[in-house]
Protein backbone atom coordinates (compact mmCIF):
# COMPACT_ATOMS: atom_id res chain seq x y z
CA UNK A 1 0.00 0.00 0.00
CA UNK A 2 2.81 2.40 0.89
CA UNK A 3 4.45 1.78 -2.50
CA UNK A 4 1.17 2.61 -4.26
CA UNK A 5 0.87 5.78 -2.18
CA UNK A 6 4.34 6.91 -3.26
CA UNK A 7 3.74 6.02 -6.91
CA UNK A 8 0.46 7.96 -6.87
CA UNK A 9 2.04 10.96 -5.19
CA UNK A 10 4.98 10.82 -7.62
CA UNK A 11 2.62 11.11 -10.60
CA UNK A 12 0.64 13.91 -8.93
CA UNK A 13 3.90 15.78 -8.41
CA UNK A 14 4.76 15.26 -12.09
CA UNK A 15 1.38 16.69 -13.08
CA UNK A 16 2.06 19.73 -10.93
CA UNK A 17 5.59 20.00 -12.33
CA UNK A 18 4.43 20.07 -15.94
CA UNK A 19 1.60 22.57 -15.40
CA UNK A 20 1.79 26.00 -17.04
CA UNK A 21 4.89 27.96 -15.95
CA UNK A 22 4.43 31.51 -14.64
CA UNK A 23 7.21 33.06 -16.72
CA UNK A 24 8.75 30.93 -19.46
CA UNK A 25 11.83 33.15 -19.75
CA UNK A 26 12.63 32.66 -16.09
CA UNK A 27 12.22 28.88 -16.38
CA UNK A 28 14.51 28.78 -19.39
CA UNK A 29 17.11 30.83 -17.52
CA UNK A 30 16.91 28.38 -14.62
CA UNK A 31 17.22 25.45 -17.06
CA UNK A 32 20.52 26.87 -18.33
CA UNK A 33 21.74 27.26 -14.74
CA UNK A 34 20.78 23.66 -13.98
CA UNK A 35 22.57 22.46 -17.14
CA UNK A 36 25.70 24.09 -15.78
CA UNK A 37 25.28 22.84 -12.21
CA UNK A 38 24.12 19.31 -12.97
CA UNK A 39 25.75 18.74 -16.36
CA UNK A 40 28.83 20.84 -17.01
CA UNK A 41 30.08 20.34 -13.47
CA UNK A 42 29.81 16.56 -13.91
CA UNK A 43 32.13 16.59 -16.94
CA UNK A 44 35.29 15.97 -14.91
CA UNK A 45 34.09 12.84 -13.12
CA UNK A 46 32.47 11.47 -16.31
CA UNK A 47 35.69 12.03 -18.31
CA UNK A 48 37.90 10.43 -15.67
CA UNK A 49 35.69 7.38 -15.21
CA UNK A 50 35.14 6.87 -18.93
CA UNK A 51 38.82 7.05 -19.83
CA UNK A 52 39.90 4.53 -17.21
CA UNK A 53 36.90 2.26 -17.70
CA UNK A 54 37.70 2.08 -21.43
CA UNK A 55 41.31 1.24 -20.58
CA UNK A 56 40.24 -1.54 -18.19
CA UNK A 57 37.70 -2.99 -20.66
CA UNK A 58 40.41 -3.22 -23.33
CA UNK A 59 42.99 -4.88 -21.07
CA UNK A 60 40.48 -7.32 -19.62
CA UNK A 61 39.05 -8.22 -23.03
CA UNK A 62 42.53 -8.92 -24.37
CA UNK A 63 43.64 -11.00 -21.38
CA UNK A 64 40.40 -13.04 -21.43
CA UNK A 65 40.33 -13.86 -25.14
CA UNK A 66 44.03 -14.32 -25.75
CA UNK A 67 43.80 -17.05 -28.37
CA UNK A 68 45.47 -17.38 -31.79
CA UNK A 69 42.04 -18.19 -33.26
CA UNK A 70 40.62 -14.77 -32.33
CA UNK A 71 41.63 -11.89 -34.55
CA UNK A 72 43.28 -8.75 -33.15
CA UNK A 73 40.46 -6.36 -34.06
CA UNK A 74 38.05 -8.13 -31.64
CA UNK A 75 39.48 -6.20 -28.69
CA UNK A 76 38.59 -2.83 -30.21
CA UNK A 77 35.23 -4.17 -31.33
CA UNK A 78 34.37 -5.44 -27.82
CA UNK A 79 35.54 -2.21 -26.20
CA UNK A 80 33.36 -0.17 -28.56
CA UNK A 81 30.29 -2.36 -28.17
CA UNK A 82 30.39 -2.57 -24.36
CA UNK A 83 30.99 1.18 -24.17
CA UNK A 84 28.17 2.22 -26.49
CA UNK A 85 25.59 -0.34 -25.45
CA UNK A 86 26.03 -0.44 -21.72
CA UNK A 87 28.92 1.33 -20.08
CA UNK A 88 28.34 4.91 -21.23
CA UNK A 89 24.53 5.11 -21.06
CA UNK A 90 23.89 2.92 -18.02
CA UNK A 91 26.96 3.00 -15.78
CA UNK A 92 27.46 6.73 -16.29
CA UNK A 93 23.76 7.27 -15.53
CA UNK A 94 24.12 5.25 -12.32
CA UNK A 95 27.09 7.38 -11.36
CA UNK A 96 25.18 10.56 -12.21
CA UNK A 97 22.30 9.29 -10.07
CA UNK A 98 24.77 9.39 -7.19
CA UNK A 99 26.22 12.79 -7.95
CA UNK A 100 23.31 14.68 -9.50
CA UNK A 101 20.49 12.81 -7.71
CA UNK A 102 21.85 13.48 -4.25
CA UNK A 103 22.44 17.11 -5.20
CA UNK A 104 18.83 17.53 -6.36
CA UNK A 105 17.32 15.80 -3.31
CA UNK A 106 19.54 17.71 -0.87
CA UNK A 107 18.84 21.09 -2.48
CA UNK A 108 15.06 20.66 -2.66
CA UNK A 109 14.95 18.91 0.73
CA UNK A 110 16.83 21.79 2.39
CA UNK A 111 14.44 24.26 0.80
CA UNK A 112 11.53 22.25 2.18
CA UNK A 113 12.80 22.13 5.77
CA UNK A 114 13.78 25.82 5.69
CA UNK A 115 10.20 26.69 4.58
CA UNK A 116 11.46 28.15 1.29
CA UNK A 117 9.06 25.93 -0.67
CA UNK A 118 6.19 27.16 1.54
CA UNK A 119 7.34 30.71 0.77
CA UNK A 120 7.12 29.99 -2.98
CA UNK A 121 3.66 28.43 -2.58
CA UNK A 122 2.36 31.37 -0.57
CA UNK A 123 3.65 33.82 -3.17
CA UNK A 124 1.53 31.93 -5.70
CA UNK A 125 4.50 30.34 -7.47
CA UNK A 126 4.04 26.75 -8.67
CA UNK A 127 6.90 25.48 -6.51
CA UNK A 128 7.04 22.02 -8.10
CA UNK A 129 7.25 23.47 -11.60
CA UNK A 130 9.67 26.21 -10.67
CA UNK A 131 12.09 23.94 -8.82
CA UNK A 132 11.79 20.62 -10.62
CA UNK A 133 11.04 21.32 -14.28
CA UNK A 134 14.34 23.14 -14.99
CA UNK A 135 16.22 20.22 -13.39
CA UNK A 136 14.37 17.71 -15.56
CA UNK A 137 15.02 19.73 -18.72
CA UNK A 138 18.61 20.45 -17.73
CA UNK A 139 19.51 16.79 -17.21
CA UNK A 140 17.51 15.50 -20.19
CA UNK A 141 19.14 18.02 -22.51
CA UNK A 142 22.69 17.77 -21.20
CA UNK A 143 23.16 14.10 -20.21
CA UNK A 144 23.20 12.90 -23.85
CA UNK A 145 26.22 15.18 -24.42
CA UNK A 146 27.90 13.75 -21.34
CA UNK A 147 27.28 10.23 -22.60
CA UNK A 148 28.62 11.00 -26.07
CA UNK A 149 31.75 12.47 -24.52
CA UNK A 150 31.95 9.37 -22.33
CA UNK A 151 31.71 7.08 -25.39
CA UNK A 152 34.54 8.90 -27.12
CA UNK A 153 36.80 9.00 -24.05
CA UNK A 154 36.16 5.37 -23.16
CA UNK A 155 37.12 4.17 -26.63
CA UNK A 156 40.09 6.55 -26.57
CA UNK A 157 41.14 5.26 -23.14
CA UNK A 158 41.01 1.73 -24.53
CA UNK A 159 43.25 2.79 -27.39
CA UNK A 160 45.83 4.41 -25.12
CA UNK A 161 45.88 1.42 -22.75
CA UNK A 162 45.87 -1.23 -25.50
CA UNK A 163 48.41 0.36 -27.80
CA UNK A 164 50.45 1.90 -24.98
CA UNK A 165 50.99 -1.46 -23.27
CA UNK A 166 51.49 -3.21 -26.58
CA UNK A 167 48.72 -5.80 -26.09
CA UNK A 168 46.96 -4.67 -29.25
CA UNK A 169 48.24 -2.89 -32.34
CA UNK A 170 46.96 0.51 -33.37
CA UNK A 171 45.76 -0.85 -36.71
CA UNK A 172 43.84 -3.74 -35.08
CA UNK A 173 42.20 -1.49 -32.49
CA UNK A 174 41.13 1.12 -35.05
CA UNK A 175 39.84 -1.63 -37.34
CA UNK A 176 37.89 -3.11 -34.39
CA UNK A 177 36.15 0.08 -33.40
CA UNK A 178 34.97 0.56 -37.01
CA UNK A 179 33.94 -3.06 -37.57
CA UNK A 180 30.20 -3.64 -38.25
CA UNK A 181 29.29 -0.27 -36.80
CA UNK A 182 25.55 0.08 -36.32
CA UNK A 183 24.50 3.68 -35.77
CA UNK A 184 21.22 2.51 -34.22
CA UNK A 185 23.21 1.41 -31.18
CA UNK A 186 24.15 5.04 -30.54
CA UNK A 187 20.49 6.04 -30.92
CA UNK A 188 19.55 3.27 -28.49
CA UNK A 189 22.15 4.52 -25.99
CA UNK A 190 20.93 8.10 -26.26
CA UNK A 191 17.28 7.09 -25.82
CA UNK A 192 18.29 5.23 -22.66
CA UNK A 193 20.28 8.22 -21.44
CA UNK A 194 17.35 10.61 -21.85
CA UNK A 195 14.99 8.22 -20.02
CA UNK A 196 17.53 7.70 -17.23
CA UNK A 197 18.02 11.46 -16.92
CA UNK A 198 14.28 11.87 -16.45
CA UNK A 199 14.32 9.15 -13.77
CA UNK A 200 17.28 10.69 -11.92
CA UNK A 201 15.75 14.18 -11.87
CA UNK A 202 12.18 13.20 -10.98
CA UNK A 203 12.85 10.44 -8.43
CA UNK A 204 15.41 12.61 -6.63
CA UNK A 205 13.20 15.69 -6.75
CA UNK A 206 10.31 13.64 -5.35
CA UNK A 207 12.45 12.54 -2.41
CA UNK A 208 13.56 16.11 -1.72
CA UNK A 209 10.17 17.73 -2.22
CA UNK A 210 8.44 15.58 0.38
CA UNK A 211 11.18 15.76 3.02
CA UNK A 212 9.71 16.18 6.49
CA UNK A 213 11.86 17.14 9.47
CA UNK A 214 15.35 18.61 9.63
CA UNK A 215 18.89 18.14 8.39
CA UNK A 216 18.97 14.42 9.29
CA UNK A 217 15.90 13.82 7.12
CA UNK A 218 17.50 15.79 4.25
CA UNK A 219 20.39 13.31 4.44
CA UNK A 220 17.97 10.37 4.43
CA UNK A 221 16.13 11.81 1.42
CA UNK A 222 19.43 12.21 -0.38
CA UNK A 223 20.36 8.58 0.23
CA UNK A 224 16.90 7.37 -0.79
CA UNK A 225 17.13 9.46 -3.98
CA UNK A 226 20.32 7.65 -5.03
CA UNK A 227 19.10 4.17 -4.08
CA UNK A 228 15.65 4.47 -5.69
CA UNK A 229 17.01 6.16 -8.83
CA UNK A 230 19.51 3.30 -9.25
CA UNK A 231 16.85 0.63 -8.73
CA UNK A 232 14.45 2.27 -11.20
CA UNK A 233 17.26 2.79 -13.75
CA UNK A 234 18.24 -0.90 -13.59
CA UNK A 235 14.64 -2.08 -14.06
CA UNK A 236 13.95 0.38 -16.88
CA UNK A 237 17.31 -0.52 -18.49
CA UNK A 238 16.16 -4.11 -18.75
CA UNK A 239 12.77 -3.09 -20.16
CA UNK A 240 14.28 -0.68 -22.71
CA UNK A 241 16.89 -3.21 -23.83
CA UNK A 242 14.18 -5.79 -24.49
CA UNK A 243 12.01 -3.21 -26.18
CA UNK A 244 14.62 -1.53 -28.37
CA UNK A 245 17.15 -4.24 -29.17
CA UNK A 246 15.19 -7.46 -29.59
CA UNK B 1 -10.68 41.14 6.09
CA UNK B 2 -10.19 37.43 6.67
CA UNK B 3 -12.82 35.26 8.31
CA UNK B 4 -12.30 31.77 9.64
CA UNK B 5 -15.59 29.88 9.84
CA UNK B 6 -15.84 26.58 11.71
CA UNK B 7 -12.38 25.40 10.69
CA UNK B 8 -11.36 21.91 11.76
CA UNK B 9 -8.15 20.09 10.83
CA UNK B 10 -7.06 16.50 11.42
CA UNK B 11 -3.74 14.75 10.80
CA UNK B 12 -4.59 11.07 10.59
CA UNK B 13 -6.60 10.34 13.71
CA UNK B 14 -5.32 13.40 15.60
CA UNK B 15 -7.75 16.31 15.71
CA UNK B 16 -5.51 19.40 15.73
CA UNK B 17 -8.11 22.15 15.25
CA UNK B 18 -11.80 22.06 16.18
CA UNK B 19 -14.47 24.51 15.09
CA UNK B 20 -12.37 27.67 14.97
CA UNK B 21 -14.29 30.87 14.25
CA UNK B 22 -12.48 34.20 14.08
CA UNK B 23 -12.43 37.50 12.21
CA UNK B 24 -9.15 39.23 11.35
CA UNK B 25 -9.61 42.90 10.60
CA UNK B 26 -8.02 45.15 8.01
CA UNK B 27 -5.54 47.76 9.20
CA UNK B 28 -5.02 45.99 12.51
CA UNK B 29 -2.35 43.75 13.92
CA UNK B 30 -4.32 40.58 14.61
CA UNK B 31 -2.52 38.03 16.74
CA UNK B 32 -2.95 34.32 17.18
CA UNK B 33 -1.44 33.33 20.50
CA UNK B 34 -1.15 30.07 22.39
CA UNK B 35 1.26 27.55 23.85
CA UNK B 36 3.59 25.50 21.65
CA UNK B 37 1.58 22.66 20.14
CA UNK B 38 -1.76 24.41 20.65
CA UNK B 39 -2.44 24.47 16.91
CA UNK B 40 -1.80 28.14 16.10
CA UNK B 41 0.72 27.44 13.32
CA UNK B 42 -1.63 24.85 11.80
CA UNK B 43 -4.40 27.45 11.88
CA UNK B 44 -2.14 29.94 10.13
CA UNK B 45 -1.23 27.34 7.50
CA UNK B 46 -4.94 26.65 6.95
CA UNK B 47 -5.55 30.38 6.49
CA UNK B 48 -2.77 30.82 3.90
CA UNK B 49 -3.82 27.63 2.11
CA UNK B 50 -0.81 25.43 2.89
CA UNK B 51 -3.17 23.03 4.70
CA UNK B 52 -6.68 22.23 3.57
CA UNK B 53 -9.08 22.09 6.52
CA UNK B 54 -11.41 19.09 6.71
CA UNK B 55 -14.21 21.27 8.08
CA UNK B 56 -15.11 24.92 7.67
CA UNK B 57 -14.01 27.75 5.42
CA UNK B 58 -11.48 30.55 5.22
CA UNK B 59 -12.98 33.64 3.61
CA UNK B 60 -10.89 36.35 1.96
CA UNK B 61 -13.16 39.39 1.60
CA UNK B 62 -16.10 36.97 1.72
CA UNK B 63 -14.71 34.52 -0.89
CA UNK B 64 -13.95 30.99 0.27
CA UNK B 65 -10.27 30.32 -0.45
CA UNK B 66 -10.51 26.54 -0.60
CA UNK B 67 -13.43 26.68 -3.06
CA UNK B 68 -11.52 28.89 -5.50
CA UNK B 69 -10.02 27.45 -8.69
CA UNK B 70 -6.25 27.31 -9.19
CA UNK B 71 -5.98 30.73 -10.90
CA UNK B 72 -8.14 32.49 -8.31
CA UNK B 73 -6.05 30.97 -5.50
CA UNK B 74 -2.89 32.10 -7.25
CA UNK B 75 -4.31 35.62 -7.51
CA UNK B 76 -5.15 35.74 -3.79
CA UNK B 77 -1.72 34.37 -2.93
CA UNK B 78 -0.09 37.19 -4.86
CA UNK B 79 -1.85 39.53 -2.44
CA UNK B 80 -0.31 37.74 0.55
CA UNK B 81 3.04 38.64 2.08
CA UNK B 82 4.47 36.25 4.63
CA UNK B 83 7.32 36.51 7.08
CA UNK B 84 8.45 33.05 8.18
CA UNK B 85 9.86 32.01 11.53
CA UNK B 86 13.22 31.24 9.92
CA UNK B 87 12.80 34.07 7.35
CA UNK B 88 12.80 31.51 4.48
CA UNK B 89 15.01 33.70 2.30
CA UNK B 90 16.40 31.92 -0.75
CA UNK B 91 19.99 30.96 0.10
CA UNK B 92 21.30 31.21 -3.44
CA UNK B 93 19.93 34.71 -4.03
CA UNK B 94 21.39 37.97 -2.75
CA UNK B 95 19.40 40.36 -0.54
CA UNK B 96 18.32 42.43 -3.54
CA UNK B 97 17.42 39.35 -5.61
CA UNK B 98 15.36 37.95 -2.73
CA UNK B 99 13.27 41.12 -2.55
CA UNK B 100 12.98 41.31 -6.34
CA UNK B 101 11.93 37.65 -6.63
CA UNK B 102 8.11 38.08 -6.34
CA UNK B 103 8.28 40.98 -8.82
CA UNK B 104 10.31 38.89 -11.28
CA UNK B 105 7.69 36.14 -11.06
CA UNK B 106 4.55 38.22 -11.34
CA UNK B 107 5.09 41.90 -12.11
CA UNK B 108 5.41 43.38 -15.57
CA UNK B 109 8.20 45.77 -14.68
CA UNK B 110 11.58 46.55 -16.18
CA UNK B 111 14.68 45.47 -14.27
CA UNK B 112 15.43 49.02 -13.15
CA UNK B 113 11.85 49.48 -11.92
CA UNK B 114 12.13 46.25 -9.94
CA UNK B 115 15.43 47.36 -8.46
CA UNK B 116 13.95 50.73 -7.48
CA UNK B 117 10.97 49.06 -5.81
CA UNK B 118 13.24 46.56 -4.00
CA UNK B 119 15.44 49.41 -2.76
CA UNK B 120 12.36 51.28 -1.49
CA UNK B 121 11.23 48.17 0.44
CA UNK B 122 14.71 47.57 1.84
CA UNK B 123 15.00 51.21 2.88
CA UNK B 124 11.60 50.90 4.57
CA UNK B 125 13.02 48.16 6.83
CA UNK B 126 16.30 50.05 7.34
CA UNK B 127 18.48 47.77 5.25
CA UNK B 128 20.83 49.90 3.20
CA UNK B 129 23.97 48.95 1.22
CA UNK B 130 23.46 45.23 1.77
CA UNK B 131 22.19 44.44 -1.75
CA UNK B 132 24.91 42.01 -2.69
CA UNK B 133 25.08 40.09 0.59
CA UNK B 134 23.61 36.59 0.83
CA UNK B 135 21.21 35.52 3.63
CA UNK B 136 23.95 33.49 5.36
CA UNK B 137 25.97 36.70 5.75
CA UNK B 138 23.18 38.52 7.65
CA UNK B 139 22.24 38.45 11.34
CA UNK B 140 18.90 36.93 12.40
CA UNK B 141 17.32 40.36 12.83
CA UNK B 142 18.51 41.51 9.41
CA UNK B 143 17.18 38.33 7.82
CA UNK B 144 13.79 39.05 9.38
CA UNK B 145 13.86 42.60 8.05
CA UNK B 146 14.76 41.41 4.54
CA UNK B 147 11.92 38.87 4.92
CA UNK B 148 9.55 41.76 5.68
CA UNK B 149 10.90 43.72 2.70
CA UNK B 150 10.20 40.72 0.44
CA UNK B 151 6.75 40.30 1.98
CA UNK B 152 5.76 43.91 1.21
CA UNK B 153 7.40 44.02 -2.23
CA UNK B 154 4.12 43.34 -4.05
CA UNK B 155 2.00 45.71 -1.90
CA UNK B 156 0.18 42.89 -0.13
CA UNK B 157 -3.36 43.16 1.19
CA UNK B 158 -2.62 40.47 3.76
CA UNK B 159 0.52 40.15 5.86
CA UNK B 160 1.29 36.97 7.84
CA UNK B 161 4.10 36.78 10.35
CA UNK B 162 4.95 33.41 11.88
CA UNK B 163 6.70 33.95 15.21
CA UNK B 164 8.57 37.04 14.00
CA UNK B 165 10.51 37.41 17.26
CA UNK B 166 11.75 33.88 17.72
CA UNK B 167 15.52 33.74 18.12
CA UNK B 168 15.88 37.52 18.39
CA UNK B 169 17.16 39.59 21.31
CA UNK B 170 14.57 41.81 23.09
CA UNK B 171 15.80 45.01 21.43
CA UNK B 172 15.65 43.60 17.89
CA UNK B 173 12.25 42.07 18.73
CA UNK B 174 10.90 45.52 19.48
CA UNK B 175 12.29 46.84 16.16
CA UNK B 176 10.54 44.02 14.28
CA UNK B 177 7.27 44.53 16.20
CA UNK B 178 7.32 48.26 15.50
CA UNK B 179 8.02 47.60 11.85
CA UNK B 180 5.06 45.23 11.55
CA UNK B 181 2.80 47.77 13.26
CA UNK B 182 4.02 50.64 11.06
CA UNK B 183 3.60 48.63 7.86
CA UNK B 184 0.09 47.59 8.91
CA UNK B 185 -0.88 51.22 9.49
CA UNK B 186 0.84 52.48 6.36
CA UNK B 187 -0.42 49.87 3.90
CA UNK B 188 -3.68 49.09 5.74
CA UNK B 189 -2.95 45.37 5.49
CA UNK B 190 -4.87 42.65 7.27
CA UNK B 191 -1.96 41.51 9.43
CA UNK B 192 -1.93 38.21 11.29
CA UNK B 193 0.94 37.53 13.68
CA UNK B 194 1.43 34.09 15.21
CA UNK B 195 3.29 34.45 18.46
CA UNK B 196 3.72 33.29 22.03
CA UNK B 197 5.83 36.30 22.94
CA UNK B 198 3.87 38.32 25.51
CA UNK B 199 6.03 41.43 24.99
CA UNK B 200 4.99 41.43 21.36
CA UNK B 201 1.34 40.88 22.32
CA UNK B 202 1.39 43.85 24.69
CA UNK B 203 3.33 46.00 22.21
CA UNK B 204 1.31 45.50 19.04
CA UNK B 205 -1.68 43.17 19.57
CA UNK B 206 -4.97 44.84 18.66
CA UNK B 207 -7.19 41.84 18.04
CA UNK B 208 -5.98 38.74 19.87
CA UNK B 209 -7.15 35.18 19.36
CA UNK B 210 -6.07 32.67 22.02
CA UNK B 211 -5.88 29.06 20.83
CA UNK B 212 -5.87 26.31 23.43
CA UNK B 213 -5.96 22.57 22.71
CA UNK B 214 -6.92 23.23 19.10
CA UNK B 215 -9.92 25.40 19.99
CA UNK B 216 -10.48 29.13 20.04
CA UNK B 217 -10.52 29.77 23.76
CA UNK B 218 -10.73 33.54 23.84
CA UNK B 219 -10.71 36.62 21.57
CA UNK B 220 -10.34 40.29 22.46
CA UNK B 221 -8.05 43.33 22.71
CA UNK B 222 -4.84 43.57 24.74
CA UNK B 223 -6.64 45.70 27.35
CA UNK B 224 -9.26 42.98 27.77
CA UNK B 225 -6.51 40.37 27.86
CA UNK B 226 -5.13 41.62 31.18
CA UNK B 227 -8.47 41.63 32.97
CA UNK B 228 -9.85 38.42 31.51
CA UNK B 229 -11.07 35.80 33.97
CA UNK B 230 -10.36 32.96 31.55
CA UNK B 231 -8.26 30.51 33.57
CA UNK B 232 -6.29 28.97 30.70
CA UNK B 233 -5.58 32.40 29.21
CA UNK B 234 -4.37 33.69 32.56
CA UNK B 235 -2.13 30.65 32.98
CA UNK B 236 -0.64 31.41 29.57
CA UNK B 237 -0.14 35.16 29.87
CA UNK B 238 1.01 35.24 33.47
CA UNK B 239 3.47 32.37 33.06
CA UNK B 240 6.29 34.92 32.69
CA UNK B 241 7.67 36.76 35.73
CA UNK B 242 7.46 40.05 33.84
CA UNK B 243 3.75 39.69 33.20
CA UNK B 244 3.16 38.74 36.87
CA UNK B 245 4.91 41.97 37.87
CA UNK B 246 2.75 43.93 35.43
CA UNK B 247 -0.31 42.31 36.95
CA UNK B 248 0.86 43.16 40.46
CA UNK B 249 1.72 46.74 39.52
CA UNK B 250 -1.70 47.21 37.96
CA UNK B 251 -3.35 45.80 41.07
CA UNK B 252 -5.15 43.08 39.11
Amino acid sequence: MKVLFHIGRYFLLLRETFSRPEKRRLYWQRTLEEMDLLGVQSLGIVALLSFFMGAVITIQTKTNIDSPLIQGWVVGFAARQSTILEFSPTIISLILAGKVGSNIAAEIGSMRVKEQIDALDIMGVNSAGFLILPKILGTMLFNPFLVMISMFLSVFGGYIAGVGTGIVSSVDYLQGIQMNFNSYHVTYALIKTVVFAFIIATVSAYQGYYTVGGTREVGISSTKAVVYSNVVILIVNYALTQLLLI
Amino acid sequence: MIEVVGVGKRFGSTQVLTDINAVFQRGKVNQIIGKSGSGKSVLAKCIVGLHKPEEGKVLYEGRSFHDMDRDEKRQVRQEIGMLFQGSALFDSLSVLENVMFPMKMFASMSKSEMEDRAHTCLKRVNIVDKDKLFPAELSGGMQKRVGIARAIAMDPKYLFCDEPNSGLDPQTSIVIDDLIKEITDEFQTTTIVITHDMNSVMETGENIVFIHKGRKWWQGSREELLVSSNTELNEFIFASALMRQVKKAMGL
